[in-house]
C-alpha cells in the first residue's frame, strides 16, 4: 500500500532551513488535509538532525532524514541519488521543491530520472479532478500546478495524470509561511545512504554566500524601476523616493538586464515575490512575470509614458508621464509635506 | 590556466519569441498576446553558452557543434551560430517532436548528442525566455548519465580530464571541479557574445536546410533546380543536416506530446483589474491629491 504522501524538499544553509521550504511545508499541509494524507519533509545533510523538529513544527507529519558527510553541501548527484532511491521505495504522490538555485538544479534531475512531470515556478497549487476525454476517465485529486505561461498574459494550469510523483517548484515568498507549533509531534526516520565513486565526481572547491544587504520581502514600501528608467540618474531618483518612504528599491527583469541595478533587486516570477503596503512601479510595462511578484501589494502606483502599459490594469493610481518628471514631483511633494509638519509642531 | 587536450563542445540552443520586448501594443485588450508582433530570436543565454564554447575552443582546440530542436525556420539561429564561429550545426525537426514538454525535449536532445558522439562538454543557456523553466539542461544531463554544472559563469581551469567552473548563485558563488564529460548551463553574466564574423557570414550565407531551397533559388536564379543547389551546398559543406526522430533513433512514446507527462489542463487569459483605480494627472496638484489620500489611508506616514 502506498501512502500517497506529499513531500517537501527541505533546503538549508548554515543550520537554517530556507524560508521557501517552510512555506512549502505550510502549503503541503493545506493540500494534505484536503485529501487526508501525510506531509513528509525530505531532508539531506550532515549533522542536521536538529532541523527535523522545525520541519514538523511547521506542519510535517514525518521527516526522512538522510545523514552523510557527503551531503554536507548541496551537490546534484548525491542529493538526487538519495531522493530517487527513496521515491522509488516510498512512491510519494507529490513532491514540492523551492525554486532556489539548488532547487532548480535538483528538481529536473530527479524528474528526469523518474520520467515524471515537473512544472517550474508555480504561483499557486490546488487539488482538483481532471477528466481525460481520450480515456473517458477522471483522475481524482490531482495536483493543479498553476503558473504564468508563454512569456505573457496567460496563466496555465498544468497536471500530470499519468506519472508520479507530481513535481513542482515554487519561488520563495509565493506561499505564506505557517506559524511554528513547537508542541507538534511527528516521526523522524533516519536513513544512512551509500554512494559510489560516480556520485562524487564533482567537488566543491569553494562556496561563498554573501548576506543580502537588501530585504525586499519585509519592506513596507517598494519603489521599483523598469525599462522606462533609462539612466543611472533616474535610478538615483528611485533610491531617493525609497529612502523618503522608508522602503527599498526594486526592479523588473528588463532593468536588471540593462545593468543599471543588481539582480538581488529583481521582483517577479524569477525574482523576489513581495507584498508591500505601497508599490511604486516606475517605467515598468507590467509583463505577467513581474506582476506575479507584486500584484498582492496593498496599493500600486504606476508611472508610464505608454497609456496601454499592462501595469495600469492593476494599478490603483495611474500616472501617464515620464519617470524623470513624475518622480521629482512626488519627491518634492513629500518633502514639502514633511517641512509643513515640522513647522506645525 | 589551460593544459588540455582539444575539448569537443556540443551547444544546445533554442529559437524563442522575444518575450522581453512585450509592450502594450503586443497585448490585446482581452489580455491575449499578439504573437505575430513578437520576433523570433536566438535565446539570449544560449548565445552565452555558444560564446563560452567558442572561448574554450580558442583555448584548447576542438570543435563546436550547435544543435537545436525546432521548426525548419529555427535554421536561422543555426546560420547565426555558423557566422559566430560554430564548426557544425544540426537541426532536429520532425512533426512528431511537436508538443514536447521539457522531459520529451531533453530526451530528443540526448538522442542527438549521443548520435554526434565524441563530446567532452555539452553547453546550454541556463533557461529559455519563453518558459523560464531551466529544466532542459539538467534533464538532458541526467538522460546522458553525465554530471551537470548549472549557472556556470566562468571557466577557471581546463585540464585533460577535469574542468573547474565558477557558478553564480543567488547571493554568492561556488567553484566546482568535475570530470569530463559533463553538461554546463550558462548564465548571462558569463560573457558578452561575439557578433557574427563578417567574413564567415559572407562565406556561409547560403547555408540552408532543404525546406529553404525554394526561397534561396528565387534569390539566386542561377541554381536551376533544388538538386543543383543541393549539390552545390553539399560540395561546399553548407547543407545544414536535418535529423528526424528516426534519424536519432528516438522512441515514439518518449517524444512529442506522447512523451510529455505534463498536460495543460486549462489556460486563462487574465486581465487583472484593480478594484478601484484612478488616473492621476502628471502635475503637482494631481500628485499632491494622491499623496494626501495615501496619507489619509495610512499607506504613507
Amino acid at each position: 500500500m502506498t501512502a500517497k504522501n506529499i513531500w517537501v524538499f527541505i533546503e538549508h544553509t548554515d543550520g537554517h532551513i530556507a524560508e521557501v521550504s517552510l512555506e512549502l511545508v505550510g502549503k503541503a499541509r493545506e493540500l494534505a488535509d484536503q485529501v487526508g494524507t501525510e506531509v513528509v519533509g525530505f531532508l539531506c545533510g550532515h549533522n542536521v538532525e536538529a532541523l527535523a523538529q522545525d520541519v514538523i513544527a511547521h506542519g510535517a507529519d514525518r521527516v526522512i532524514l538522510a545523514e552523510h558527510e557527503e551531503l554536507a553541501l548541496y551537490r546534484t548527484l548525491p542529493y538526487a541519488r538519495v531522493a530517487i532511491e527513496e521515491i522509488k521505495k516510498r512512491e510519494p504522490e507529490i513532491f514540492l521543491i523551492g525554486g532556489t538555485p539548488n532547487g532548480r538544479d535538483f528538481a529536473p534531475r530527479v524528474a528526469s530520472a523518474m520520467r515524471c512531470g515537473l512544472t517550474a515556478d508555480c504561483t499557486d497549487l490546488q487539488i482538483g479532478d481532471y477528466y481525460v476525454k481520450k480515456e473517458d476517465k477522471t483522475y481524482k485529486d490531482l495536483l493543479f500546478q498553476i503558473r504564468p505561461a508563454f512569456g505573457g498574459n496567460l496563466v496555465a494550469t498544468i497536471v500530470n495524470p499519468h506519472t508520479r510523483p507530481q513535481m513542482a517548484t515554487v519561488r520563495e515568498g509565493v506561499m505564506r509561511k505557517p506559524a511554528a507549533d513547537a508542541a507538534r509531534k511527528g516521526v523522524v526516520e533516519k536513513i544512512t545512504p551509500t554512494f559510489d565513486a560516480k556520485d562524487l565526481v564533482l567537488e566543491v572547491l569553494s562556496h561563498q554566500i554573501r548576506k543580502s544587504t537588501i530585504n525586499l520581502k519585509d519592506a513596507p514600501v517598494i519603489v521599483a524601476g523598469g525599462a522606462g528608467v533609462g539612466t543611472a540618474d533616474e535610478f538615483a531618483l528611485l533610491r531617493e523616493l525609497a529612502n523618503l518612504l522608508g522602503g527599498e528599491v526594486g526592479a523588473s527583469r528588463a532593468a536588471v538586464d540593462s545593468g543599471l541595478i543588481e539582480k538581488v533587486h529583481q521582483i517577479g516570477q524569477t525574482g523576489t515575490t513581495v507584498r508591500p503596503r505601497l508599490y511604486v512601479a516606475a517605467g515598468i510595462s507590467g509583463a505577467i512575470q513581474h506582476r506575479a511578484g507584486m500584484d498582492q501589494s496593498s496599493k500600486i502606483i504606476a508611472i508610464n509614458t505608454d497609456p496601454n502599459a499592462p501595469m495600469f490594469q492593476i494599478a490603483h493610481y495611474r500616472i501617464v508621464g515620464d519617470v524623470g518628471e513624475v518622480l521629482p514631483l512626488i519627491i518634492k511633494t513629500l518633502r514639502e509635506r514633511a517641512m509643513d509638519q515640522r513647522e506645525a509642531e | 590556466m589551460t593544459d588540455s587536450r582539444p575539448i569537443n563542445c556540443v551547444v544546445l540552443v533554442k529559437q524563442v519569441p522575444d518575450t522581453h520586448n512585450v509592450t502594450g501594443e503586443v497585448m490585446s485588450k482581452d489580455g491575449t498576446m499578439n504573437r505575430g508582433a513578437l520576433p523570433a530570436i536566438f535565446n539570449p543565454e544560449d548565445l552565452n553558452a555558444l560564446e563560452m564554447a567558442l572561448e574554450i575552443k580558442e583555448r584548447t582546440g576542438g570543435t563546436v557543434t550547435v544543435v537545436t530542436m525546432g521548426p525548419p525556420k529555427a535554421a536561422n539561429i543555426l546560420r547565426d551560430s555558423l557566422f559566430r564561429g560554430a564548426d557544425k550545426v544540426v537541426l532536429l525537426t520532425d512533426r512528431k517532436f511537436a508538443g514536447a514538454d521539457t522531459l520529451a525535449t531533453s530526451y530528443v536532445l540526448k538522442c542527438a548528442v549521443e548520435k554526434l558522439g565524441n563530446y567532452d562538454l555539452v553547453l546550454a543557456g541556463r533557461q529559455a525566455i519563453d518558459g523560464d523553466t531551466a529544466q532542459v539542461g539538467p534533464q538532458t544531463a541526467e538522460k546522458l548519465g553525465i554530471p551537470q554544472i548549472t549557472y556556470a559563469e566562468q571557466i577557471i581551469e581546463i585540464t585533460g580530464d577535469k574542468i573547474t567552473v565558477q557558478r553564480a548563485l543567488d547571493h554568492g558563488s561556488e567553484i566546482v571541479r568535475c570530470t569530463f564529460p559533463c553538461l554546463l548551463t550558462v548564465v548571462n553574466t558569463a560573457n558578452t557574445p561575439r557578433p557574427a564574423n563578417v567574413r564567415r557570414q559572407m562565406e556561409r550565407k547560403l547555408a540552408a536546410v532543404p525546406s529553404e531551397y525554394a526561397a534561396i533559388r528565387t534569390q539566386w536564379p542561377d541554381f536551376e533546380s533544388d538538386e543543383a543547389l543541393d549539390a552545390y551546398l553539399t560540395k561546399h559543406d553548407l547543407k545544414i543536416p536535418v535529423w528526424s526522430a528516426e534519424d536519432i533513433g528516438a522512441t515514439e512514446g518518449s517524444i512529442g506530446l506522447a512523451g510529455s507527462p505534463t498536460q495543460v489542463h486549462k489556460v486563462n487569459f487574465v486581465v487583472l483589474e484593480s478594484t478601484e483605480s484612478k488616473t492621476i494627472p502628471a502635475n503637482a496638484e494631481g500628485i499632491a491629491a494622491m499623496i494626501a489620500e495615501l496619507v489619509h489611508e495610512y499607506i504613507v506616514g
